[in-house]
């Protein structure tokens, strides 16, 4: 299995624990990355709503760039690139017009965008490629006795639920429950982090981070797992402002690819657990009876 | 009299339909044209051909000029062409000297340009003259109507149609696949906007079906066969094993208190799984027939083998209880059907947004009429599945209606039955009741005096459709409630309104095999799977299939009065062919050329009617007239051409073309 790995601007920023932590799990699998050669920023939903031209050639460039390197499909883990990369495929096929443009945009350049690459979510590619009987094959440290509530965010069901239910996704669930972990059942799994409001309009945005945290510790959850990374940013990096607006709710927001790198008993420096503003610490209430390793949780509070 | 060899006298008539034509095609110019083609004695324009006066007008020309053939250019034939038919042969010809020429839908109704409709009504008008040349003489056939009839569905519809035709003294066999008739209306407890009991009003009819003597009840069977045309209808019905002797059982249900199971166990499909049931069981108190039915699924005895048939003992010398019991079939013959089979309720988990299945405490609307039934699982108290009794209540309409994402219909019962449950609930429990709707419908005799009753009684009406129904709180007054999320599209906001109790107002579908039973007796669907109507203003209960008629919610959604009315139309539709006695057969039938047949056989399984048979001692295909439908299907198949239809002969067909093609 081989693909074009499209990492965007977050996972080479703040979201570089996500990308830390996916390629070695990866790896693990035995998937084929190759990282897409000289790709470019996908617009975001930001570039979209204001000039939706010029935002689809730009994401059209990376579709034709996969198209020139073999053609193998895209993996898009941050989820506002999954989303415009797909919106941008949509709009190809659906408006005559918007591909002329496009067209044109890339031949200037001597490309073309022809051959309706796929674009895949790990998610995804994990059920539906991998498969959860090989994710179960490789767990050696299972999450015994972790409560996550699994957090999908908005940009991977909406508008274009390609391979999960709109209103109740549950390959996340699915995938934890892989790994041995207790999968909080909770309404919110779609529910808005609040985006780019924590900036904006923060009263607003807190209040939204605050619903999830407040729902999720109150379920009994040891963490949030997330697939997105401004998700990530916004649950993990406001606990002050949500202390101040509505008092503390600690409550650590990892990647569901950090929780399968604990579950296949990588390396925690390979995880990039430390990167977060709450850390997440967590070891085994019973552990398995595998050979007891030193505990490497100093690494963890670094 | 035999036109082709004497001279021919064509009269052609175009129509203005008053603007509809006149408007756009120059009726004028066209009669002027046609006028001058040769074999045309008179053309004439006119406002409306198909008035008294229009008719009169063919008529009298017919005697005064001795026309022998003639053309209308007006509207499709589907409206007029009988018509017209009639009118010529009030003038003393044969009616299938006439032919049709529509100057309305295919020309002035879709066109803009005056001069091009013109035209174009001239071809038109051209190749029927051509055509009408070659027409032939024809006789219309009569095949005699059986006089019994089949009733298929024993609801409310299937009941009072049955029960109609057979008090007017036809015999009339009523087949009901579940154990008992009754349908959705006998799980109701009240009827909107009346408030009349539902089984009070049912129950009398169900069991004057029971006893009638004009009616054979077969309950707990299914049609799996329909063979014939209408008037002669051949039907094969097949009778499930209830394992117990119906004419036996004298329904003391002695059997039920002695089952092994002592007390119920098994989910009760008629409570909507609310109560229990063991495994011989009656559905319900007023079932009819008052016979019990033994479920395979459950009892101990058919599954395993091993049990102490305490119900066999308990049923002693009755012997009602028959465990060897397999299916039998039954052959009836027919004349006229009617198919009123019904339709399901939506399944609400489609809607995962508002947690049913999810939530122990949402309920759907059908639930909540057994909750609030005397006969009930609960005796008629209105308490929840975690045994609260409810303080505050939310409605939710148009689940699974209205939507695009699911039904985009509108089912029509929901508005007024959340309405009636709105009232039950606060009559039982003294709860706020909350109504989430969309539009209130309420387009019925009383219904909008009902809305304005409720409204008066404080049940409160948000207008809005529902976002989600969560156990997410946010407030203290929200814990351990169900918080009903929802834009107020009056107010102007979003509102989180905390409730005991969730009711989803679930929408009407077809059944899930109607596609079978539409199969089945050869009816028409529309996209979304109900039966399709003859015409929708004109033809409401006929289908397109003679001698069978359709009859309440397999149709669409309808409330009760519409469902009755529809009942009570289609059994006068019965009866009216039954009391005529005969059919009249279109002769638009294709035949055999038996000198040129080869007895190649290919047309017989290509015939969609099975109209055609192969005649051993001569070697040649033979076509049932009476089957026939004039599809045309094995006439172009026909390897050797020696398949000839009425009124589409190639000469008739060729001259057509011919005269559209010599139009220039």
């Amino acid at each position: 299995m081989k693909y074009s790995y499209f990492p965007g601007c977050s996972l080479k920023g703040l979201g570089r624990a996500y990308e830390e932590s996916l390629l070695p799990v990866m790896k693990h699998l035995g998937v084929d990355l190759q990282e897409l050669d000289d790709w470019n920023c996908c617009g975001a939903t930001a570039y979209m709503s204001v000039d939706e031209a010029k935002a689809c050639v730009l994401a059209s460039r990376n579709l034709a760039l996969a198209e020139r390197d073999g053609n193998h499909p895209i993996l898009a883990p941050c989820s506002a690139c999954y989303l415009v990369l797909n919106k941008t495929k949509h709009y190809l096929h659906q408006y005559p017009k918007m591909k002329a443009t496009v067209d044109r945009a890339l031949n200037a350049v001597g490309m073309k965008c022809e051959k309706d690459v796929p674009v895949r979510h790990p998610l995804d590619v994990l059920i539906n490629d991998i498969g959860l009987d090989a994710i179960k094959m490789k767990v050696t440290k299972p999450l015994q006795g972790l409560k996550v509530a699994p957090y999908y965010g908005c940009q991977i069901v909406r508008p274009y639920a390609t391979f999960d239910d709109q209103a109740n996704p549950t390959t996340m669930d699915r995938l934890l429950e892989a790994l041995g972990a207790t999968v909080i059942r909770w309404p919110l799994k779609t529910k808005c982090c609040g985006g780019s409001l924590t900036g904006t309009i923060p009263e607003a945005g807190i209040r939204m981070v605050y619903i999830l945290l407040n729902e999720a510790k109150k379920r009994g959850a040891d963490c949030l797992a997330t697939v997105c990374p401004l998700c990530q940013f916004n649950l993990d990096g406001y606990h002050s402002a949500v202390r101040r607006q509505y008092g503390d709710v600690l409550l650590p927001t990892v990647y569901f690819s950090q929780l399968m790198g604990l579950a296949f008993g990588l390396p925690d420096r390979d995880l990039a657990l430390n990167r977060a503003a709450i850390p997440f610490r967590w070891r085994p209430s019973s552990p398995p009876p595998a050979p007891a390793k030193p505990p490497a949780a100093k690494s963890v509070a670094a | 009299m035999n036109s082709n060899r004497e001279e021919l006298r064509i009269g052609f008539y175009v129509c203005h339909c008053g603007h509809n034509i006149a408007a756009t095609v120059d009726c004028a110019e066209v009669a002027r044209y046609v006028g001058t083609l040769p074999h045309v004695a008179l053309s004439r324009e006119y406002k409306y051909m198909c008035s008294d006066p229009g008719q009169e007008l063919i008529q009298q020309d017919i005697r005064e000029h001795k026309l022998n053939r003639v053309v209308v250019a007006s509207c499709s034939p589907l409206l007029h062409e009988h018509t017209f038919r009639g009118a010529t042969e009030a003038g003393g010809l044969n009616p299938f000297y006439f032919h049709m020429v529509n100057i309305r839908e295919h020309n002035s109704w879709v066109h803009t340009d005056r001069k091009e409709a013109t035209e174009k009504a001239k071809a038109l008008a051209q190749a029927a003259i051509e055509r009408v040349a070659h027409h032939k003489a024809l006789e219309v056939k009569r095949v005699k109507i059986h006089a019994d009839v089949l009733v298929v569905g024993g609801g409310i519809a299937g009941i009072h149609a049955a029960m109609t035709m057979a008090n007017a003294g036809k015999k009339v066999y009523l087949v009901e696949r579940e154990p008992t008739i009754g349908g959705h209306m006998a799980k109701f407890d009240k009827t909107f906007p009346t408030l009349d009991c539902a089984a009070c009003i049912l129950t009398p009819k169900m069991s004057e079906v029971g006893n009638h003597p004009n009616i054979t009840l077969w309950t707990y069977s299914e049609v799996t066969k329909v063979d014939g045309y209408v008037g002669n209808y051949k039907v094969t019905v097949k009778h499930k094993p209830r394992y117990i002797v119906e004419d036996a059982c004298v329904g003391c249900m002695e059997c039920i208190d002695a089952c092994v199971y002592k007390t119920p166990k098994f989910e009760d499909e008629f409570n909507e799984g609310l109560g229990k049931r063991k495994p011989v069981f009656i559905p319900f108190p007023q079932a009819t027939p008052q016979v019990v039915i033994i479920d395979p699924e459950t009892c101990l005895n058919l599954k395993t083998g091993k049990c102490k048939k305490t119900c066999v003992e308990a049923c002693a010398d009755r012997m009602a209880i028959d465990f060897t019991q397999q299916e039998t079939f039954d052959e009836i013959e027919v004349g006229t059907m009617i198919v009123a089979t019904g339709f399901k309720t939506f399944d609400a988990k489609r809607v995962p947004a508002y947690g049913y299945g999810v939530y122990p405490n949402v309920y759907t609307a059908l639930e909540v009429e057994r909750l609030v039934n005397a006969s009930g699982p609960t005796g008629g108290e209105v308490i929840t599945r975690d045994g609260r009794h409810p303080k505050s209540i939310g409605i939710i309409h148009c689940v699974g209606s209205r939507d695009k994402k699911t039904n985009v219909w509108c089912s029509r019962v929901c508005c007024m039955y959340s309405m009636k449950l709105a009232l039950l609930l606060k009559e039982h429990t003294g709860a706020e009741i909350y109504n989430f709707y969309i539009d209130i419908r309420t387009p019925g005799k009383g219904y909008e005096e009902f809305y304005n009753k409720l409204l008066d009684e404080g049940v409160h009406f948000i207008r809005g459709r529902v976002g989600e129904v969560t156990d997410w709180a946010m407030t203290p007054e929200e814990e351990g409630k169900l918080t009903i999320r929802v834009e107020d599209t009056l107010a102007g906001y979003v509102r989180r309104i905390p409730v005991d109790m969730v009711v989803l107002a679930t929408g009407l579908e077809p059944q899930q095999d109607a596609q079978d039973v539409r199969r089945l007796f050869n009816l028409s669907c529309g996209g979304e799977g109900w039966f399709l109507e003859r015409h929708p203003k004109l033809a409401p209960v006929s289908t397109f299939t003679d001698g069978i008629f359709i009859a309440g919610g397999c149709q669409g959604p309808r409330d009760i009065p519409d469902t009755v009315a529809q009942a009570g139309a289609a059994a006068a539709e019965c009866l009216a062919l039954i009391d005529k006695g005969y059919v009249e057969q279109e002769p638009n039938t294709a035949f055999v050329l038996a000198e040129e047949c080869s007895g190649c056989k290919s047309c017989i399984p290509l015939c969609p009617y099975t109209a055609i048979a192969f005649d051993e001692s001569s070697k040649v295909a033979v076509i049932n007239e009476a089957l026939c439908k004039g599809c045309g299907t094995c006439v172009a198949s026909c390897p050797s051409g020696s398949i000839v239809q009425n009124l589409f002969e190639d000469d008739e067909v060729f001259s057509e073309i011919k005269g559209v093609l010599a139009y220039d």
